[in-house]
């Protein structure tokens, strides 16, 4: 590998959550919420908000960093970034963004952000009514193509059939993400246990996923605080170092109207490589993994990319208790995820990852070193990333 | 409407790109012909349409006519209306269908017929014009059907 890397050169210091609501339950407006989300993590990292310099964030979020250092009266903006692409692809990509703004000595403090209202704007799983499409939607909208399921659900179907998916690989994802949640406190599903036999007989959403297949839609705000390794342990926490970070998507993901050569994908086959080879690690190295739930089918297509099993193994590999904290092999969603936490558009699952490398955890895994998150699958960027604890970097 | 179409209206009516660049194919549509892009330069299908041709990088693109045929390369049954105008129609199938006489290009419609029967990837599906005459403007789509019904 060249000597251009993000491998040990930042940390994440301070992690903020708002209150987790469902989606038009919050009674702060977006702009507060991300805001409070802001504060808790400074809070978080014991430092004084006028340290920050530098803000980033994914999918077009509403919320601009020079509003956000006006509102926080922060002496000055030093970096401003905002990742391309829709839906959750770009979480893991805006913690790198803003990473690599740290390590090249662009900004010192930089927020990871996201915020979501969907009460105060248009839910993302409802199609707004009436008029006219142009471009790539006039060719799915008029034949009933339009919520994000209903553009996703084909590549997983294709997969599903190349590989004898069964039924029971996709419920063991949603399983996993509803028995952490039982553990945690801040999750929307808290207290809202799920079992094999209330999947199966939840309404299909679009076959091949079940409600229970699909992520929630919420309202609130997540936040993380990027510094120079050098500095990290200067901050109460634990540190969390980034090992690497990786985004994009393989040939022509985005050839119009469904027709990436390689479409049974979650976009991942070409990142993953990247991510491994800029941390120095293999799959077997990860402790503990999030992977962000849009669809339990592309978390699926995920695990197989980012080379945790192939994909003739996934029927025999995606077993509720392969998937459970503390014991599992691969623990998986382990504050109840996108399902069952909070769709916080994924940002709760960078937010997980450094808890389980605090030892903080409501699903801790014992000697959590290697900490990963996948955000986004299907879409076009996605990203993934890999934190370390202290004892990674020797 | 002229006839009945396979979802109820109301849904979003498509219209060409302001930049022109698949007003061939919406034309192409309401005379009943299906068009695709076929690089000029080197042969290249391209479905959907772009401003250049992604193998040899030639603007020089064209429209070819095609005949509607292909295979079902994936498919999916929306249930839960993500649109008010499909609040009761229950569900519905949707398919993607590889041609093969045009480089395996991908396209998109519904499956006509029973929404809740079986659907076979690799089974071989004919396009069904189904104009929507009385829409503003008025457009065409295409749609498929398993092929000798």
């Amino acid at each position: 590998m060249s000597g251009r890397t993000l491998r040990g050169k930042v940390a994440i210091v301070g992690i903020g959550e708002t209150t987790y609501y469902r989606h038009g339950k919050s009674p702060d407006p977006e702009f507060k919420l991300a805001l409070k989300a802001v504060l808790a993590a400074c809070a978080d990292a014991g430092i004084e908000p006028r340290r920050i310099d530098g803000f980033a964030s994914y999918s077009n979020d509403r919320n601009d960093p020079s509003r956000l250092a006006a509102a926080l009266g922060l002496p000055e903006l030093r970096f401003s970034n905002m990742q391309w692409g829709g839906g959750g692809g770009g979480g893991s990509g805006a913690v790198a963004n803003a990473a690599a703004a740290v390590a090249c000595g662009m900004a010192d403090c930089v927020v990871v952000f996201r915020a979501l209202a969907q009460g105060q704007f248009q839910r993302f799983g409802a199609a707004p009514p009436g008029g006219t499409v142009s471009g790539e939607p006039a060719f799915n909208a008029p034949y009933g193509v339009m919520s994000p399921a209903q553009r996703y659900a084909m590549r997983a179907m294709r997969f599903i059939h190349e590989n004898r998916i069964a039924p029971s690989a996709q419920r063991a994802i949603a399983l996993a993400s509803y028995h952490h949640a039982q553990r945690n406190p801040r999750a929307v599903m808290y207290g809202k246990p799920l079992n094999e036999e209330a999947y199966d007989a939840s309404r299909w959403i679009v076959e091949p996923w079940r409600l229970f297949d699909c992520c929630q839609e919420n309202d609130g705000a997540a936040a993380l605080i990027l510094v120079p390794a050098e500095r990290a342990r200067d901050f109460p926490k634990k540190p969390a170092y980034l090992l690497a970070a990786a985004q994009g998507s393989e040939h022509r993901n985005a050839a119009r109207v469904h027709n990436a050569p390689l479409y049974a994908t979650s976009s991942f086959t070409t990142v993953a490589p990247n991510l491994y080879a800029m941390a120095g690690l293999k799959p077997a190295d990860v402790d503990v993994l999030q992977s962000y739930e849009n669809f339990t089918g592309g978390v699926l297509m995920s695990l197989v990319e980012h080379g945790f099993f192939a994909a003739e193994e996934a029927n025999a590999f995606l077993v509720p208790e392969n998937l459970l904290a503390p014991s599992g092999r691969l623990p998986l969603n382990t504050s109840g995820g996108n399902l069952a936490e909070c769709y916080m558009h994924g940002l709760e699952l960078q937010v997980e990852a450094v808890r389980q490398l605090r030892g903080e955890s409501t699903a801790q895994v014992p000697d959590a070193h290697v900490s990963m998150v996948i955000s986004g699958p299907m879409v076009t960027p996605v990203s993934s990333m890999i934190l370390g604890s202290a004892e990674t970097l020797q | 409407m002229t006839a009945a179409t396979y979802l109820r209206p109301g849904l979003p009516v498509p219209v060409p790109e302001n930049d022109g660049l698949d007003a061939p194919y919406w034309e192409g549509t309401r005379r009943g012909e299906l068009r695709v892009q076929r690089c000029k330069a080197c042969g290249t299908w391209q479905w959907g349409p772009e401003w250049i041709c992604h193998k040899c990088l030639s603007f020089d693109i064209g429209w070819q006519t095609i005949e509607g045929r292909g295979r079902i390369y994936s498919w999916e049954r929306p249930w839960h209306p993500a649109h008010p105008a499909l609040k009761e129609q229950g569900p519905y199938i949707v398919v993607l269908v590889e041609l093969p006489q045009a480089g395996g290009i991908r396209m998109l419609g519904n499956l006509l017929g029973d929404p809740r029967q079986d659907v076979r990837i690799g089974a071989e599906v004919e396009a069904v014009f189904e104009p929507h005459d009385d829409a503003k403007p008025p457009f065409t789509l295409v749609q498929w059907r398993y092929s000798g019904r």
